[in-house]
């Protein structure tokens, strides 16, 4: 089974690349960017077949090592 | 007075570690991170260097490895353990010390001389150093320091600031601030004040010939202060 985790700075984290991809973006004509904050993407394939289980244990994977939640937050999505 | 470099894959600090450590008197082992155990130590020193390539965050991976179970417990139980930039990344990814180093606010990789004010001078790692203003190296791109509020509420109520970048005369100003760290944080004590992380590089300033020598403060005064 795979499951995805998305990392996400936390709102008051100062995010110094999402800005400098903002302001390229910005250069580059697309204007109407408000923001960018840039984040990390998982995918984890496991040998556990039960959805709960398999979360349960990506969530605690997350909180150990994934995340530093001091400054991110993680979102765990729903295998398909 | 004995102690202890912890080598991870990726540190670079490591030797330059020993050599400065060798040189005011201790009596030095390198100890590799797979190991288990920790060498009997009066101090045990997490080196610079980009352990793990940085993968993930800095610092993250060279936490987990089993040697930092037995770092953590020898620092739990009062055991003096300090971190120098990539090692003060492991030390709060750890939680030994509060807060997480974030990439520099201007994106540059920064490799200078820099002056860091002591703002703390009750543990053993400050205590009798004349000096208020220490100069030292730094050369790093995550050293922005940062907490959350309620976490640097805690770090000042228990005065665990150590050092903050300043000028040559002490003044602590954002222009002096060379990566964006919170207050000009430049290194940080745990509550028990056993436990230093920082950014600055004092085994690059103990040879006149290379540097400065407020390492050499530094070091002379931290094994006076272990005896």
């Amino acid at each position: 089974m795979k499951i995805s985790v998305i990392i996400t700075l936390k709102k008051d984290v100062l995010d110094p690349q999402g800005k400098v991809i903002h302001q390229t973006l910005d250069g580059m004509g697309f204007n109407d960017v408000n923001e960018v904050r840039q984040g990390k993407y998982f995918e984890i394939d496991t040998t556990e077949t039960d959805n709960d289980k398999a979360k349960a244990k990506v969530e605690e994977m997350c909180k150990k090592l994934l995340a530093n939640l001091v400054i991110e937050n993680y979102k765990i999505i729903d295998p398909k | 007075m004995k102690s202890t470099v912890i080598t991870f894959p990726g540190s670079n600090c490591d030797r330059d570690m020993d050599v400065a450590l060798k040189k005011f008197g201790f009596k030095n082992k390198m100890v590799w991170h797979a190991d288990a155990e920790l060498p009997k130590s009066d101090l045990v020193v997490l080196p610079g260097g980009f352990s793990y390539g940085d993968y993930l965050r800095c610092g993250s991976m060279a936490s987990k490895s089993k040697i930092m179970q037995s770092v953590i417990n020898f620092a739990s139980s009062g055991g003096m353990v300090l971190g120098i930039c990539n090692g003060f990344q492991i030390l709060v990814e750890t939680g030994l010390v509060p807060g997480v180093l974030l990439r520099n606010k201007y994106l540059e990789f920064i490799c200078k001389n820099v002056f860091v004010k002591i703002s703390d001078k009750k543990n053993k790692y400050f205590k009798n150093i004349e000096n208020e203003v220490l100069e030292f190296h730094i050369a790093h791109n995550e050293g922005n320091y940062f907490c959350t509020n309620d976490q640097l509420k805690v770090i000042e109520d228990n005065n665990q600031i150590a050092i903050n970048y300043c000028d040559r005369n002490g003044k602590i100003e954002d222009q002096f601030n060379p990566n964006g760290s919170i207050k000009n944080i430049a290194g940080i004590f745990n509550k028990e004040k056993n436990v230093l992380g920082m950014m600055p590089h004092p085994e690059r300033m103990i040879d006149t010939s290379l540097s400065g020598e407020d390492g050499s403060l530094f070091f002379k005064n931290l094994i006076n202060n272990l005896k």
